[in-house]
């Protein structure tokens, strides 16, 4: 992923962190090496440049719900390699190497908490495990997710951090689009709402399904928004690419989404959100 | 072993040969006959043993049976219906009313079209915003109408472009899945040609999924997945293969209900008779599914799509 040097919508990728977590880390986008205490109580924006790391699924849900209110409903599923897929790696070890190093079943986390005194279903996507991808594990995750809220009648909120669909599971995994979103149609009909925060990136398959279908849709400041790469579109159309093409600001501006928001101000949005909703008659 | 080049070669030869005895009076009506038996064992060997990079060739061949003639041609009457009522029309995602075996159907479909001209005005397939926005659209008319709905798909993907991301693409696509899983009447996809990825779900979200014998149904086309995970555009043969994308594979899989058999050399050898196979198992299909109440359609619709992949999931080990 290549890290845009704008001013404003820098994302920093992290190395994938096995075992110990380092004590400093070091800012791509500007260089300072910061503490990585200091970091965490900094959302992982770089102090000096403000520069936005990426955050693992469990990072982003410790920034988000209520202190000791998550109840984690990850269902335990690992994918089995349907389709037994070797590219110039068999699929089989990058998953093992994924697994490994995120310590994760696979790219989404799926929780009950309370953000702002408010329950909801979270799931959260986590960018280190295969770009995100959505393949067989995270659309039963995520139909789990929406069906827990459905029941529950709470609302159902996702964080996105997906490249798309999952090459490696063939049409098994563009067919999660269509498992989620018909999920998504249980949730809508039972009166239950749905915010998406859509982080750096949400493209895809993952973005023509389940990301774009929510009641309220949230930007992170600097997210990476849109179906087709930059290089597809270049290499298809040989069209120039207006600046800030894709980017958060982008999004709003086209009406593509409701909001942009810092990451120092996600939670309170999000608990503004939910306090306007509290009381929508089947699940506030 | 069989290959394409021998068969050219081959057929040429027959055919040199033919005109001789035909036009010339030659007498090598021996020698005819025999190389005529060798071509057609050939064949045989060849098109019984495609390999998928083979298939991607032949759904993706100039003169394959596609878009509006093939519609024509499987369907009694088409009407076509334009324009997705907010500012657009799309030359590649069409649709309208039609008749089917004395009945009346909804049909959407890709269309790529066949001179030059034509392919640049509908970009070879590959839909816009208000060509997702007009299925939409078209979906409703014909729900409420209760008219079945036909998808036939043949689409590289949806349209990469500035505009299209800017008038949301994205959405227009999830919307459409969304509406084809929700409708309360019969659905039945026919994928012709080339299933890609979002651009093909879009319109593939129904209760019946049919593939002609050599079309596709990818996530990625093997150029794609070639030039990110092998970092090599040469390596698209093997991506193919590894992808599962082929009609015989996805029935194995249950992603396709049926594989709807073409002609020794593909469709294109005989596009009438390609049509007439296609509109033979959608209506066998459709009568099954009008035979089955609404409640108990739309329940085996929400499961297939509910438990999608599921065999591709095992317990956690560590």
């Amino acid at each position: 992923m290549p890290i845009r040097k704008d001013s404003k919508d820098r994302y920093v990728e992290v190395e994938l962190r096995r075992g110990e977590e380092p004590l400093w880390m070091r800012c791509g986008a500007c260089g300072e090496l910061v503490f990585r205490r200091r970091l965490r109580e900094n959302n992982y924006i770089c102090p000096r440049c403000g520069a936005y790391f990426f955050l693992t699924a469990q990072e982003r849900i410790a920034a988000l719900v209520d202190p000791d209110t998550f109840q984690e409903l990850t269902l335990p599923l690992e994918s089995d390699d349907p389709l037994k897929f070797s590219d110039r790696k068999p699929y089989a070890d990058r998953l093992r190497e994924a697994r490994e190093s995120t310590e994760l079943s696979d790219a989404v986390v799926v929780g009950r908490g309370k953000i702002g005194g408010h329950e909801v279903v979270l799931a959260v996507m986590d960018f280190r495990f295969i770009g995100g991808s959505m393949g067989v594990v995270v659309g039963e995750q995520l139909a789990h997710a929406m069906e827990q809220a459905a029941e529950a009648r709470i609302p159902f909120v996702l964080v996105v951090a997906s490249g798309g669909a999952r090459v490696q599971e063939g049409v098994l995994s563009l067919l999660q689009m269509a498992k989620t979103v018909a999920a998504r149609g249980r949730l809508a009909r039972a009166g239950v709402p749905y915010i998406a925060v859509l982080t750096y990136p949400s493209t895809g398959g993952v973005m023509a399904s389940i990301a774009s279908l929510a009641d309220v849709t949230l930007a992170e400041q600097g997210a990476l928004i849109g179906f087709a790469g930059p290089r597809v579109i270049q290499q298809t159309t040989g069209e120039r690419l207006p600046p800030g093409f894709q980017r958060a600001r982008y999004a709003l501006e086209h009406g593509l989404v409701d909001g942009v928001v810092s990451r120092e101000g996600l939670r309170e949005e999000l608990i503004q959100v939910l306090d306007v909703l509290s009381g929508v008659p089947h699940g506030g | 072993m069989a290959d394409e080049r021998t068969i050219r070669a081959l057929e040429e030869k027959v055919a040199e040969l033919r005109r001789l005895v035909e036009e010339e009076g030659v007498d090598l009506q021996e020698e005819l006959a025999l190389l005529e038996e060798r071509l057609q064992k050939l064949q045989r060997e060849y098109y019984q043993s495609l390999s998928d990079w083979d298939r991607v060739r032949l759904a993706r061949h100039p003169e394959r049976p596609r878009g509006l003639k093939l519609v024509s041609q499987v369907c009694d009457a088409f009407y076509e219906l334009r324009g997705d009522r907010m500012g657009g029309d799309d030359l590649a995602l069409r649709g309208g009313l039609a008749r089917l075996g004395g009945q009346p159907v909804g049909v959407l479909f890709h269309h790529r079209g066949s001179t030059p001209e034509e392919q640049r005005a509908c970009r070879s397939g590959m839909a816009l915003p208000c060509g997702y926005r007009k299925a939409v659209r078209i979906m409703r008319v014909v729900e409420r109408l209760r008219l079945p709905l036909l998808t036939f798909i043949d689409t590289p993907g949806a349209y990469p472009g500035v505009q299209a991301e800017e008038e949301n693409i994205a959405g227009a696509i999830a919307d459409c899945i969304a509406t084809m899983l929700e409708l309360a009447v019969p659905t039945v996809a026919v994928i012709l040609g080339e299933g890609g990825s979002g651009g093909a779900i879009a319109l593939a979200a129904a209760d019946r999924v049919l593939m002609l014998e050599n079309a596709t149904y990818t996530v990625i086309s093997p150029e794609g997945a070639a030039a990110i995970l092998w970092k090599d555009a040469a390596a698209a043969p093997q991506a193919a293969q590894a992808l599962g994308l082929s009609a015989p594979r996805l029935l194995e899989l249950g992603v396709a209900d049926e594989v709807i058999p073409e002609p020794l050399g593909g469709a294109h050898v005989d596009p009438e008779g390609t049509a007439q196979a296609v509109r033979e198992a959608v209506l066998r299909h459709l009568g099954e599914l009008q035979q089955l109440p609404l409640d108990e359609r739309l329940k085996l619709r929400y499961s297939r799509y509910r438990n999608a992949g599921n065999l591709g999931t095992k317990a956690k080990t560590g």
